[in-house]
């Protein structure tokens, strides 16, 4: 089942790719003179993304690097050793909206400490893989348009986040347990 | 709210290195930061050129107007302020698709020309509308049904069954998915009575 599932997921992009030239070659279009002229757009749009994911990079940096990160850590493990959250996973939901690359490490670090098949390890991988950084989404496709007023979206990724870690630690929880 | 996490994070940190007599990690931190802003950015430059390319491709073909009409109902659910056979249907489900199969390096760009398309139906260019919110929503909820990069790790780590947390991951991300979009829905209304 594994297997499989792992060659279509290799297999996707190649297969999307030759599906989008083969039938735009029956259907008669320029293909490569449209590739380009749609390619054109890709640089400036990187471009403009860039100040927004400067300044949320050099913030989040700082954060974490000051140590407040690890001090908002501290103050919250009471709280939630009162809830029966586990501990060791607080560190990644916290950081899981903030940094991609960030949350991906302490789930490898977990998954090296705690072993990949203990309950932490699973809970971990779940926890990683059922959301995405939403700061990153935010910053990337709002700068890309140059919307500045976001209105509730930073609100909507953030709560569904966290209803992520919850139905993570009770999914795992009912399985797993 | 984006202006107060974004300060809120810089000053605190910095009144945490005060107490902890570490402004060095501060300084040290800025030009990091920065520097990994750039280095995404330049990442993201190939991917973004190498996708818009096909996409136009795809478009021109009518295969994103095709896939539009075959997910519509769906589509214009999630998305009633989008007029009807809008190409900005397209890129959503190119988007959507594209996240389903774990092809974050694709669904992004698919995701922006789905922005800039949104962008062109906006009345006020610099506020988002509730079709922009709609769609950050499901993204960040990322639907995904086969999370490669984790099953790497764990098969490096020597799991017994690497896969064995994709059924729980994709219960969670289906929760996580559905309470976005029940949220994003609760948040439009509220705005529209005021």
């Amino acid at each position: 089942m594994y297997a499989i599932v792992g060659q279509a997921s290799i297999w996707a992009i190649p297969l999307l790719l030759s599906y989008v030239l083969a039938y735009a070659l029956y259907k008669r279009v320029p293909v490569y003179d449209m590739f380009v002229s749609g390619a054109k757009g890709g640089f400036g749009t990187a471009i403009r993304i860039m100040p927004s994911l400067v300044g949320m990079m050099v913030a989040i940096t700082i954060f974490r690097e000051s140590g407040a990160l690890d001090l908002l850590l501290k103050t919250l493990r009471p709280l939630l050793d009162l809830l029966h959250f586990p501990s060791e996973v607080l560190p990644l939901s916290l950081l899981r909206p903030i940094t991609g690359s960030g949350s991906l490490a302490i789930t490898t670090d977990l998954i090296a400490q705690h072993g990949p098949d203990s309950y932490i390890g699973r809970l971990a991988s779940t926890i990683q893989g059922s959301t995405d950084t939403t700061l990153y989404v935010l910053t990337v496709y709002f700068g890309a348009v140059a919307v500045r007023h976001t209105k509730y979206a930073l609100k909507v990724g953030l709560m569904a986040d966290f209803v992520g870690v919850v139905a993570s630690l009770l999914v795992v929880w009912l399985v797993f347990g | 709210m984006v202006n107060y996490i974004w300060a809120g994070m810089i000053l605190i940190g910095i009144a945490t290195a005060f107490f902890n007599g570490s402004a060095e990690a501060v300084n040290k931190a800025i030009f990091e930061g920065a520097k990994t802003g750039v280095t995404i950015t330049f990442g993201l430059i190939s991917i973004l050129v190498f996708w818009m390319g096909v996409m136009k491709v795809a478009e021109e073909a009518g295969l994103l107007k095709q896939m539009a009409r075959l997910l519509g109902p769906l589509a214009r659910w999630l998305f009633p302020t989008i007029p009807k056979d809008h190409p900005a249907f397209g890129y959503i489900l190119s988007n959507m698709t594209a996240n389903l199969f774990g092809l974050g390096n694709a669904a992004t760009p698919m995701g922006i020309k789905a922005m800039q398309e949104l962008q062109k139906l906006n009345p006020k260019p610099d506020t988002a509308t509730p079709a922009m919110c709609t769609l950050l929503a499901l993204n960040t909820s990322s639907m995904t049904l086969i999370p490669t990069t984790i099953i790497a790790i764990r098969m490096n780590y020597n799991s017994a069954n690497p896969a064995d947390i994709v059924g729980t991951t994709l219960l969670a991300t289906f929760i996580a998915t559905c309470s976005a979009i029940v949220i994003d829905r609760w948040y439009q209304r509220k705005e529209r009575r005021r």
